[in-house]
């Protein structure tokens, strides 16, 4: 079991046991750079592949299935369209950071990855501020959407650029303070270390992750609301709304600066999904104690998988918000119930009370704010605008 | 309460992906050049010409009456009389079309030329992968010809209901001529 666990790490410490000694530090890490970048591209192509044929079952039509057996090799294909399709620069645009935009996206979000804990001892760094690093990266793609707006001189890539910035940057929020109470319990900023909180069972079988807990529940719930709208997936895809703004910030790109955006955020979505995991499903721990045979790694791909198929079924079930919806949703509604979150995971560890009860109250707590804020909300209109000058 | 109607689609969305794998009633997708649906009686792409007959261009139950060029919105039919006239199905001398062209790239498919025809003769096809290697848009009578038997292959109830009229034409046109007073023998 233990070979099996660290096969992958074994690998790349006898690969690099060939270099000779001062330049291993070196190989070992460029190792981990393309083991990443290896495992992480390829599940870009599939998550692709594997996103349209799903949406399609779930829109009752067939996905693609020309393209080779059953349709796997679309993305091949894609790719191959992608790579041979003409780079056009528009004439007024800024060059060079139309030019740097695609690039700038894609970088920080490899960047993300470092840290992420993947299995027992497999994470590429071992960063006691991990979970720091990761959001501080994270937020760097909104400097690239931006650039990219910007640099088109384009209307429609302009808004949407700055839609998307309206949206990160809102959705920042509630992501980082859903992330906190798990900081709260791990008394660790490291990502490694925040999996190691979360083992052991409770009453021998319930594993003890975040999830289970009723500020982790929540926590994650809102987690993964601010984490499709940060790595703009439907429905909180407007900022490339093309019923409205062609495909916003990427309207003036082509080719495979195009391919480059697109990877960029899929990437994204990997990243945030995999800290979810980290933060809320034990990471790599296995679900009960008797199926710890089963390797660190292969526990963390199985929930990163099935988080993924949850996006996409949120993506296939869901309609796009408006854009005022879209902000009032985060800042009046996701922002206080992350607070009153925060404040009732503060009160989980203080009640002495026994499990059950500790459970109801907490829940309690926060179901109570969750249905006045939902009452409070619902159904209440923007007010009529009025255009002096304009219409 | 706000989330569940979230909930209710993501049930549905479910019911979905799950049931497209068994219930063959929920995807309703033809793939195309692997089948094929049979076409609906009614369906029009372009007209074709119909002819009696084993002959194609003998046969032809056109007159060259150029009703259906003039009729034509797109203007796409051009039409060229013969000299000659040949007897037609009741024993009439009619003219017949020399020149009969069709311009494909300007037809619009309406299926005016088909109805505005006395004589049955231009009627609507079924053909529609016309996709080809050559830039051929304009069709000759030789193209356009095509025999009764297809015509009753692709619109059989039309196309009973048309020779079942020009049955019975013909056979009052006989009984006419047969009735006629037969000039005075002296």
């Amino acid at each position: 079991m233990n070979a099996l666990d660290q096969i992958f790490i074994s690998v790349q410490h006898g690969m690099a046991g060939l270099a000779p000694a001062p330049l291993q530090p070196l190989v070992l890490m460029l190792l981990s750079i393309a083991g990443l970048m290896a495992v992480f591209g390829s599940c870009f192509a599939l998550t692709t592949i594997l996103e349209r044929k799903i949406l399609g079952r779930m829109q009752n039509r067939f996905g693609p299935n020309r393209v080779g057996p059953c349709g796997f090799f679309q993305p091949l294909a894609d790719g191959v369209k992608m790579l041979t399709k003409e780079d056009i620069v528009p004439f007024s645009a800024d060059k060079a950071l139309h030019f740097l935009a695609p690039v700038a996206l894609t970088v920080p979000v490899w960047l993300a990855f470092a840290v992420l804990p993947f299995g027992r001892n497999m994470s590429a760094i071992e960063m006691d501020a991990g979970i720091l690093f990761f959001f501080a990266i994270g937020s760097a793609s909104e400097l690239a959407v931006f650039m990219a707006g910007w640099s088109s001189q384009n209307k429609y890539s302009l808004v949407g650029a700055m839609r998307a910035i309206a949206q990160m940057i809102s959705y920042e929020v509630p992501l980082v303070l859903a992330g906190v109470p798990v900081l709260m319990a791990a008394g660790s900023l490291s990502l490694p270390d925040i999996v190691q909180a979360q083992s052991n069972f409770v009453w021998g079988f319930v594993p003890r992750w975040n999830v289970f807990t009723p500020w982790g529940l929540a926590g994650f719930a809102l987690f993964l609301i601010a984490a499709a709208a940060e790595s703009n997936r439907c429905p909180f895809d407007l900022p490339e709304g093309e019923s409205e703004l062609i495909a916003g910030f990427l309207t003036e790109y082509s080719g495979f600066k195009y391919a480059l955006f697109f990877l960029g955020e899929y990437l994204g979505l990997f990243a945030v999904t995999g800290l979810a995991v980290t933060l809320f499903l034990g990471g790599w721990q296995a679900p009960a104690p008797w199926l710890q045979w089963f390797p660190s790694w292969g526990w963390f791909t199985a929930k990163f998988g099935a988080l993924i198929f949850l996006f996409i079924w949120a993506r296939a079930t869901l309609p796009r918000l408006r854009l005022d919806q879209l902000l009032n949703f985060a800042w009046k509604f996701l922002v206080p119930l992350a607070l009153i979150n925060l404040f009732v995971a503060a009160l989980w560890w203080k009640v002495p009370a026994a499990m059950p009860v500790r459970w109801l109250l907490c829940a309690g707590l926060l179901v109570v704010p969750f249905v006045w804020l939902a009452r409070i909300w619902n159904g209440t209109k923007p007010t009529q605008r009025h255009y002096d000058y304009a219409g | 309460m706000l989330g569940l109607g979230i909930l209710r689609g993501l049930v549905e969305t479910w019911r979905n992906f799950q049931g497209s794998y068994y219930d063959p009633a929920r995807l309703t997708t033809v793939q195309y050049p692997e089948e094929k649906l049979p076409p609906q009686e009614n369906a029009r792409t372009f007209p074709f010409l119909v002819f009696d007959g084993n002959e194609p261009l003998a046969g032809l139950r056109c007159t060259a009456c150029s009703i259906c060029a003039v009729e034509c919105p797109a203007h796409c039919i051009h039409i060229v009389k013969d000299t000659l006239k040949k007897p037609d199905y009741l024993g009439k001398m009619q003219f017949h079309p020399k020149v009969f062209n069709i311009d494909m790239a300007v037809c619009m498919e309406c299926g005016i030329c088909a109805e505005v025809c006395p004589f049955d003769s231009i009627k609507m096809d079924h053909v529609f992968e016309l996709s080809g290697v050559d830039r051929k848009m304009i069709l000759e009578k030789t193209d356009l010809a095509k025999p009764n038997d297809y015509f009753h292959k692709i619109h059989p109830l039309e196309a009973a209901t048309v020779d079942a009229a020009r049955a019975a034409e013909q056979r009052k046109a006989q009984a006419k001529k047969a009735a006629a007073p037969v000039p005075a023998a002296v």
